[in-house]
């Protein structure tokens, strides 16, 4: 494999296991909402992410060739070859950190994919297109929610302000420059996701500030670094359950 | 009863007789609305309840294919649930209402989700025998009297048959597989096997609702004639796929044309009704997590909407 295909590949892994990583906690949910009707929402927008992140792995598994495939790149990687940035792997916690993880990366996957769209590399753009309206839609369903819980009793809104102020650590994370992005950007296949940030920011202010949410001050240096496989405690957790009957039974087929 | 009641219920049952569907707005005995009740709203809570033990496995489906399949499922049994309390709420009772009565204990819901699901396999299995099972119950409930019950059902049968495939194809896979995955198979399918049977219920001269309800067309079949023809199936299938079924009294009955099994464990059946199976405490404890461990959720929303209705009102 070439450098350029190599960073093609590494690109489309931190695409897709954003989804992978996120749709699997999205699914922790299933049977367990707060009302029937957000078992299947929940539902709906886990089997999106999941359907992405299978076409972004798919495209991955083919830059790769040599037989690789989807399943191998989800099922029999380890934690540090996981590319997501870590507000993915955090566990579900309460409704509240669910959606207000879902609201934050929502707004972000939503800018990242409008500009994906013309991405060079046909795939990717593709995907991208595809992809967009599910996101439009994920994104109203937890804006939606932010302002409901936000604004609504003294203790949703408590458990609001508690989950944004633990999220918000890691929303810096989103937005870190990063060598593989700058290299494919000059090719227009990538988007540099430092550029997202001011309109991320400007969108998600003003809607917290209408659900009655404060922000926290972040730091502006952070170390956090997904993308470089080096991840939390979580993700070697959610990677054991996902991956334990396929490491079970090697090489049989499901 | 009033004589203006017998004149109604005479007017009732001749249009039972003719094929007719009973309407929420029509007039109908009181006995018939509460079995009707008491029938959808267990059905609605089998359809929730049996969301665990599948939801069980949707964190470690081996492919990424199988995972969105598995969460598709389960979802459309929420959408199952959902469906049938609304024909049940137009009975007149409320999802409030039904869902109390299911935390407290005092409705049922189908006994066969209070085994666990140990195993890949048993995911599969779900799919081809209690999908399976399901179906033959609920195509033949879909001709029954009740108007919405009988359109839900219609619904509900074609997805269960694509579950019931989707199951098939698991089963199918692994029956193909290595040495150790038609081991799971045919050991997920020892544990299924007999529990599948009793989903259909006591025997007919056991079943003291029956009577009444077959003359309402609130049932069709009896329950012996029911598990029967689910056994002729799927012994057939159990063939093609190599498995052995657990019953060393089945027998092809040369005279009825049918297959004979071994008796049920009716002990095994009542214990698992009567709260002792191995899963009964946890599925109804995970349910009532769910729904009380987050009612600050459904207070939040109706607090924002009624706050946003003032607003307007303003």
């Amino acid at each position: 494999m070439n450098l350029k295909n190599k960073n093609v590949v590494d690109y489309l892994l931190q695409l897709g296991d954003d989804r992978l990583i996120l749709g699997h906690r999205l699914s922790e949910w299933c049977g367990h909402a707060p009302i029937l009707e957000e078992d299947i929402a929940l539902a709906n927008i886990a089997q999106d992410c999941l359907g992405q992140a299978t076409f972004f792995l798919n495209a991955a598994a083919e830059e790769i060739g040599n037989g690789k495939t989807t399943d191998d790149l989800a099922y029999l990687r380890n934690p540090n070859q996981f590319k997501n940035l870590l507000i993915m792997e955090l566990p579900k916690g309460d409704f509240a950190f669910t959606i207000f993880r879902q609201f934050l990366v929502d707004n972000y996957t939503f800018l990242l994919y409008q500009q994906l769209q013309n991405s060079k590399h046909n795939q990717i753009a593709n995907i991208a297109q595809k992809s967009l309206k599910e996101v439009k839609y994920h994104l109203r369903h937890s804006s939606e929610w932010v302002l409901r819980l936000g604004d609504g009793t003294e203790i949703s809104h408590e458990k609001s302000q508690n989950a944004l102020n633990e999220l918000w650590a890691y929303t810096n994370e989103l937005f870190n420059e990063n060598e593989i992005e700058k290299k494919l950007a000059e090719e227009n296949i990538a988007i540099e996701s430092f550029k997202l940030k001011n309109e991320w920011l400007d969108k998600v202010t003003q809607h917290l500030k209408t659900a009655t949410l404060k922000i926290l001050e972040n730091k502006e240096e952070n170390i956090f670094n997904g993308r470089s496989g080096k991840h939390t405690e979580h993700l070697d957790h959610l990677l054991s359950e996902m991956q334990i009957v396929v490491r079970a039974y090697p090489g049989a087929k499901w | 009863m009033p004589e203006n009641n017998i004149v109604l219920e005479k007017e009732f049952e001749k249009r039972l007789i003719q094929q007719e569907k009973i309407e929420p707005r029509d007039w109908m005995p009181e006995k018939y609305r509460n079995q009707l009740i008491r029938l959808i709203s267990q059905h609605a809570h089998s359809e929730i309840i049996g969301m665990l033990p599948e939801g069980n496995w949707i964190t470690r489906a081996p492919s990424l294919r199988r995972k969105i399949a598995l969460l598709a499922k389960v979802q459309d049994e929420a959408g199952h649930g959902l469906y049938l309390y609304c024909a049940a709420e137009t009975l007149g009772t409320t999802r409030e209402e039904m869902f109390d009565q299911l935390h407290e204990g005092k409705a049922k819901y189908s006994s066969i989700f209070n085994y666990p699901t140990l195993t890949w396999a048993d995911i599969g299995m779900i799919g081809w025998l209690v999908d399976g099972a399901a179906i033959i119950n609920q195509t033949t409930m879909a001709r029954c009297s009740y108007g919405p019950y009988s359109r839900s059902l219609l619904r509900i049968c074609k997805e269960e048959n694509f579950h019931k495939i989707q199951g098939m194809e698991i089963v199918g896979v692994l029956c193909s597989g290595t040495k150790e995955q038609r081991e799971m198979a045919q050991e997920s399918f020892n544990r299924w096997w007999w529990p599948t049977l009793m989903m259909f219920g006591p025997h007919d001269s056991n079943s003291p609702n029956s009577g009444e309800l077959l003359k309402w067309k609130i049932k069709m079949k009896s329950n012996d004639e029911l598990r029967q023809r689910f056994i002729d199936i799927t012994v057939e299938q159990a063939k093609v796929f190599g498995l052995e079924i657990p019953d060393p009294n089945l027998n092809y009955n040369q005279k009825t044309g049918k297959w004979d099994t071994g008796e049920i464990n009716w002990e095994e059946f009542y214990n698992v009704i009567n709260g002792n199976g191995l899963c009964n405490k946890e599925r109804l404890g995970a349910r009532k997590n769910a729904h009380f461990g987050n009612s600050w959720v459904r207070d939040a929303a109706t607090t924002y909407e009624n706050k946003k209705n003032n607003l307007k009102a303003a």
